[in-house]
């Protein structure tokens, strides 16, 4: 029987590995792998000879592996949405870039507008609950903030929202298209940006594909800078984000903690490389700018009690009344709900799912980071605010042990040559890498062709399997509760409209 | 000090106490926060400001905010805490002085269900509920007082005579303090009902009704807000500091602790407001029950 190719995370595999089954054999591989537990990270199209090659991206539960598969298609192909929720966004995403219809689909609504006249930007039939009682509030999308485009439409019943659909891709950038083109030049630049807020992280993978299709390896010390660079941007933005949460209660105590805080951590960013996004320190090859034995002092003598402010902060959400009441059973994604989604992130392990890739997938000399999965139960507003604070916890940790192993290695930061222009890697290769971000987890995915240059290269952001997690939590919530929904999962309109 | 003069300081003064309050929470927070006289600068603003209409409203959007202004006007000349007799005041004065604000209330919900916003008409939704609510419980509250001063006016129920009262009077007039303070919160859109400050549309009441007012319409609606906080805090003053209370350092004291309440606790769920309005009725009525010996 046929099945997909088993790849390790940030390795490659010639493209003529890659399996190309015939449909039925592919969708009995998917249920095999989903099944036994596999998580979804990216479902593509690439053009080839006049037919469309669709390739999946499956993240294996008990193995450290990934595992990929393709299959050809034609104008059209039996929808596998029905059977796999989690894959509803991923075949919107193909029809509306290459027009091949999965039948069966019942919602092939626009993933992102370009700019052209069909549908016009904003241009969506959005679902109506019909009815003498029942309302419409539409949100969006220019919000009362400085944030991006997006467009949410409330159908309720007085208070109660009976169902939330989201519009985004207001901001198309056409980013991966642009990688296409010119993959050399600022492709570097454009990952850190492409959700700013994840620069370390985008960088990282996209850097681990890099070497991985020039047989580059990274040295130990500058994977484990990487590694904390990680930890500190996901520390600034739990961090962020508690106090954010604090803000829309209205709990003025850790609001304001939490907003001074969170900039301490980026300035820690900021000392490690000069930028408070840290962008410029992670390249293809190793990083940039090196932990020295005085800076590595430096950096723990500032992040202990940064760390122990941000723990009393936030010690008060869990301590004050009015605030757990406000967080406890709001907002509820069940175990089951998450798992079928697909969702990523803190988002999915709130709901009970056993998911991080650092822990589970460890990218090339990472494996022992001794970090340890929180999960919580709840999948509630709650649960989320606690896994933020859980991994603070286990952050904090690995940086101290990770910057005291630091002292004393003597290796290289960059390793490998840049290569010819133009030719990104080896020819026809296939490789995907996965780093788990703040958010959650980032998959990239590459192809080259036979001169070496990208054919394709697919990013998804966790924001983009997320988003629906949001719609589906405040079904039957109380639209006074959806601000403190959004903020618990505080998704990137970026990292979507790429 | 005559009844009159104190009028004139609650209007000259009332948009102090939102800066006040904004100043407590920014200290609270360890923020320099805005001026004190914000307030009055927006005021200063608003009022040499146009304002743009939406073709879908019609007169009943342009009536609201003056109509609220003058009906929080009138309530407030019934009040007065110095002596027996304010500008106005007269026995049952008490029913009249709610309704007033009932009215205010009114004028604004009808302006904001004349723009047809889906945001305005959920603002107007909960503000009706909440203060349907309020309401009964405010009057509830003030009957212990009618009792112990004898007589159905504000100036007496609020005067300084009021604590000469029989010793065994004293738990009712704190009971009804309490009761009067929680409304107040309520009344007023505060924390822990409601949020002042936020940007959140879909969590707002008060705020989200007024977006679509602008130029002197605003201002006309937040110096209206800022006459019914000063009548609320002139009315808990009274009854916690009625030394205090002749001069505006008592009412500037209940708006110290408003802003002390707000930054120490989150706002409650919407559907959660209820119970609050719901103890402070408690309160009242067992204030009331005091009284009955």
């Amino acid at each position: 029987m046929a099945q997909f190719i088993t790849l390790t995370n940030g390795g490659s595999c010639p493209a003529e590995a890659v399996p190309v089954l015939r449909y039925d054999d592919f969708a009995a591989c998917l249920k095999d792998e989903v099944h036994a537990g596999a998580g979804i990270c990216s479902f593509f199209g690439v053009p080839h000879a006049r037919q469309l090659r669709l390739y999946i991206v499956l993240v294996k539960k008990d193995e450290a592996t990934l595992a990929a598969g393709a299959m050809d298609v034609g104008q059209s192909y039996a929808a596998l949405t029905p059977e796999f929720p989690a894959l509803h966004l991923f075949e919107r995403e193909i029809y509306e870039q290459f027009s091949v219809l999965p039948q069966g689909h019942s919602r092939l609504k626009p993933v992102r507008f370009d700019g052209t006249d069909s549908p016009q930007v904003g241009d969506m039939d959005f679902f109506k609950a019909e009815g003498n009682d029942v309302h419409e509030v539409a949100v969006g999308p220019i919000h009362a903030g400085v944030i991006e485009c997006g467009h949410f439409r409330f159908q309720c019943l007085g208070e109660i929202v009976l169902h939330l659909e989201i519009s985004l891709g207001y901001h198309h950038r056409g980013l991966e298209a642009c990688f296409n083109q010119n993959p050399q030049k600022n492709a570097l630049p454009l990952m850190e940006t492409l959700a700013g807020d994840s620069s370390i992280a985008h960088a990282w993978a996209f850097s681990t594909l890099r070497e991985s299709l020039n047989h580059t390896a990274v040295t130990r010390r500058a994977q484990t800078i990487r590694a904390i660079a990680l930890e500190l941007e996901r520390l600034a933005n739990h961090t962020g984000d508690l106090g954010a949460l604090a803000g829309d209660m209205g709990y003025l105590p850790t609001a304001s903690f939490c907003g001074r805080l969170r900039g301490d951590f980026l300035n820690m960013t900021a000392m490690l490389c000069g930028n408070r996004f840290g962008r410029g320190l992670v390249a293809p090859g190793g990083v940039n700018f090196d932990l020295e034995e005085a800076l590595c002092l430096h950096l723990e003598k500032k992040l202990r009690p940064a760390a122990r402010d941000v723990y009393g902060a936030v010690d008060l959400l869990w301590e004050t009344p009015s605030v757990t009441s406000r967080m406890m059973e709001i907002g509820v994604v069940p175990e089951q709900a998450a798992r079928d989604l697909g969702l990523a992130g803190p988002a999915a392990r709130a709901s009970g799912l056993r998911r991080d890739v650092r822990i589970t997938h460890p990218l090339p000399g990472l494996q022992e980071s001794q970090l340890t999965m929180q999960v919580e139960k709840s999948g509630d507003v709650y649960a989320r605010a606690r896994i933020r604070l859980d991994e603070i916890h286990e952050s904090v940790s690995f940086i101290l042990r990770e910057l005291g192993g630091l002292h004393g290695q003597a290796e290289p930061l960059r390793a490998g040559s840049a290569g010819a222009p133009g030719v990104y890697g080896r020819p026809s290769t296939f490789g995907a890498a996965l780093v788990e971000g703040w958010r959650g987890e980032i998959c990239h995915t590459a192809l080259t062709d036979a001169a070496g240059r990208l054919q394709r290269y697919k990013i998804v952001d966790p924001s983009f399997r997320n988003w629906i997690g949001l719609a589906l939590a405040m079904r039957g919530g109380q639209i006074s509760d959806f601000p403190l929904c959004n903020k618990s999962f505080n998704l990137s309109y970026c990292g979507v409209d790429l | 000090m005559s009844a009159s003069l104190h009028l004139i300081l609650a209007f000259v003064l009332a948009p102090l106490l939102p800066g006040i309050i904004g100043k407590v929470k920014s200290c609270c927070a360890g923020r320099s926060g805005k001026p004190v006289l914000q307030l009055y600068f927006d005021l200063a603003k608003l009022l040499r400001k146009g304002a743009v209409y939406s073709r879908g409203t019609s007169w009943v959007f342009k009536a609201g905010p003056p109509a609220a202004l003058a009906a929080t006007i009138a309530a407030l000349c019934l009040l007065s805490p110095l002596d027996q007799n304010g500008p106005l005041s007269f026995e049952g004065d008490f029913l009249l002085a709610a309704y007033l604000l009932g009215m205010a209330r009114f004028a604004v919900i009808l302006a904001a269900l004349d723009t047809g916003s889906s945001f305005e008409g959920m603002g107007a939704s909960r503000e009706a509920v909440f203060s349907a609510l309020a309401e009964p419980v405010f009057l509830l509250a003030l009957m212990p007082l009618g009792r112990i001063s004898g007589s159905f006016s504000l100036a007496s129920m609020f005067s300084v005579h009021i604590w000469s009262a029989q010793s065994l009077d004293k738990p009712a007039l704190i009971l009804s303090a309490a009761g009067l303070f929680l409304i107040s919160l309520a009344e007023n859109c505060r924390i822990p009902v409601d949020d002042p400050n936020t940007h959140l549309e879909l969590t707002m009441i008060h705020e989200v009704m007024v977006l679509d007012h602008c130029g002197v319409d605003l201002a006309f609606i937040e110096y209206a807000a800022a006459l019914k906080l000063w009548f609320f805090s002139a009315v808990v003053a009274s009854l916690l500091l009625p030394s205090m209370a002749v001069t505006p350092g008592g009412i500037i004291l209940v708006a110290v602790g408003i802003g002390f309440t707000e930054s120490i606790m989150a706002r409650l769920r919407l559907i959660s407001v209820p119970r609050l309005i719901c103890l402070a009725g408690a309160l009242a009525a067992l204030g009331c029950l005091l009284c009955l010996r």
